[in-house]
């Protein structure tokens, strides 16, 4: 069980010197918004990127041959490199792989890419088996339910101990020779924990399988190095870490993604078109048919810089705090249960709880009134909610912009809900 | 919108003492509601008196304040109705909690307590929550009818 926080590190959290920095939270200073696992607060300076891009370099781009096209171009792929180092990958001799980046809407959209074409490349047939975790988020299953409907696959599913850890009994007894594909999420949306990614790579690749990666709850919060993982392909959405909404990346190894059939087909992802059949581009244009959001890109590049200009290591470690802060605070209450780990420094931006007897909407819906914002429901993980015996939680989650006062209020908050139940507010 | 304005103590009184959330073992007609989404679930009971009227309305099942409170002053207010009455009421009801309703001498007139879920058509993620004890009634009606 972790300690509590510190003087020190209290005096840390007290004021968000980031806020300033976001102008939704800015103009709102009574706002808490404590869910940014759904979606993040954008900084001026991604807002202010977006505009940029329209203003300065808005063409089509990959197509045009005038020097704006090209500008546009330019700026796709340097927000490729910027995301390929931000990840960490890199080749051999320390390059970014930026042709290794592909641009999607979302996470979601990545993920189904990779299990469509994935799945056609292995040759994904009736016996095979696809692994993948009790705690993902529907995203990263509903994906590999489809193609096991297909194929005559069959779909596994690694379960937690009590301690919500994935152990390594359950590894060795469910990935095996008839393992195709592994795909985990490296931080669950839900309870907050951690999976140990490196550990059930080796295992995958042991029995050669693939190993992909939902990144959406891990890359926002910590440094994510996806060669030192070994994950074969990385997905996550940039507008969990304070880029624009309708942009998700997908990393692969290159070897794998150029084995991959295309997804989605049409412009802009060829190289030349008789009546009758195609030849693809190169990856990363062959998975990115159509007018691509060369804004987004731009803008994304921006919030990676944004991320880099304030120490990812110190808004981790900020975040870290945050998240401990919350979860002790909960357990503070006599009426609310933690549904994760007790200990609170396992908590990577997100804690679920329930407050006893109270519906989560319920919860949730008090608190709006008070301007907090937290999410009731089941996160688009109802399998995982089954399997812990829950139908809903309440969930509060923290980016490095929160501060004390926020998880202050969502305690005060709470209170209120429940002497509303409980005759006295 | 105020913190009480929904869940004032009126409201909350159906949530902690609910005067119809039981069973009816000698039910006319028994239906299930769902909203998938919440996790709500209730099982409503109507029994019929011989003019073919609404004697008792019953429910059973678990949900947030709002579809349990909803569901508890519906049963109230079903009482003595006819089916083509609780039907209009069921409708006048949706109007309501959608927003497409808005006169509220009407509404109090009409839906009695019920009225007091107004606020709810602010509050979009909420509306399924109120509905369902009424889109469960006019569904079993209608089977029914």
């Amino acid at each position: 069980m972790g300690a509590m926080l510190s003087p020190d590190e209290l005096r840390q959290i007290e004021l968000s010197p980031y806020k300033q920095d976001f102008p939704l939270l800015a103009n709102n200073p009574n706002l808490a918004f404590l869910d940014s696992a759904a979606t993040a607060q954008r900084p001026a300076v991604v807002l202010d990127a977006e505009r940029t891009f329209y203003e300065t370099m808005n063409a089509n781009p990959l197509r045009g041959l005038y020097r704006l096209s090209v500008e546009a171009t330019q700026a796709i792929a340097r927000a490729r490199a910027h995301i390929a180092r931000f990840i960490g990958a890199t080749d051999e001799a320390g390059n970014p792989q930026a042709d290794a980046i592909v641009f999607t809407r979302n996470a979601s959209e990545a993920l189904n890419l990779v299990a469509t074409c994935l799945s056609e490349a292995a040759g994904i047939k009736a016996g095979d088996e696809i692994v993948v975790s009790i705690m993902e988020h529907h995203s990263n299953l509903i994906p590999w339910q489809q193609v096991c409907k297909r194929t005559g696959a069959t779909l596994k599913f690694l379960r937690l101990d009590d301690d919500f850890e994935i152990s390594d009994k359950e590894i060795a007894e469910k990935i095996g020779d008839r393992t195709k594909i592994v795909s985990v999420t490296q931080v669950s949306n839900v309870l907050g924990v951690t999976n140990d990614i490196k550990k059930i790579a080796a295992a995958a690749h042991a029995h050669g399988a693939y190993c992909v990666v939902d990144g959406a709850q891990s890359t926002p919060h910590m440094r994510v190095n996806v060669r030192e993982l070994d994950a074969d392909l990385f997905a996550f959405s940039a507008h969990k870490l304070g880029g624009p909404l309708g942009i998700g990346v997908l990393w692969g190894k290159p070897e794998i993604l150029d084995a991959m059939p295309p997804f989605l087909t049409g412009g802009e992802m060829i190289d030349s078109v008789t009546e009758t059949d195609a030849v693809f581009s190169p990856v990363p244009q062959k998975f990115e048919a159509g007018t691509q959001d060369a804004a987004g890109a731009y803008a994304t590049d921006a919030a990676l810089t944004y991320l880099e200009d304030h120490d990812m290591d110190a808004l981790e470690a900020r975040e870290r705090l945050l998240a401990r802060y919350l979860a002790e605070q909960l357990q503070q209450k006599d009426y609310v249960t933690i549904v994760g780990p007790a200990d609170p420094a396992r908590h990577v931006g997100a804690v679920s709880f329930e407050v006893r007897d109270i519906h989560p909407h319920d919860v949730a819906s008090i608190l709006d009134m008070s301007d907090i914002c937290i999410r009731a429901g089941h996160h688009c993980a109802q399998p995982l909610l089954n399997y812990l015996g829950h139908r809903s939680t309440c969930r509060a989650s923290v980016a490095f912009y929160n501060d004390k006062a926020d998880i202050d209020k969502l305690m005060v908050g709470l209170d209120q809900v429940w002497g509303i139940f409980h005759g006295h507010h | 919108m105020d913190i009480t304005s929904l869940y004032n103590e009126q409201f909350m009184d159906h949530v902690t003492h609910p005067d119809y959330k039981y069973s009816i073992a000698d039910a006319h007609f028994v239906h299930d509601g769902v909203n998938p989404s919440c996790g709500d679930e209730l099982k409503l009971y109507i029994k019929l008196d011989d003019e073919g009227k609404i004697d008792e309305c019953a429910y059973t099942g678990h949900g947030c304040a709002v579809s349990m409170a909803s569901a508890d002053m519906m049963s109230d207010l079903m009482v003595g109705r006819t089916p083509e009455e609780a039907l209009a009421l069921c409708d006048l009801f949706k109007g309501m909690v959608t927003g497409s309703e808005t006169d509220t001498d009407k509404l109090e007139e009409e839906l009695d307590e019920a009225a007091l879920l107004a606020d709810v058509s602010h509050m979009p993620s909420r509306v399924k929550c109120a509905e369902l004890a009424w889109r469960t009634l006019s569904e079993m009606l209608k089977e029914n009818g």
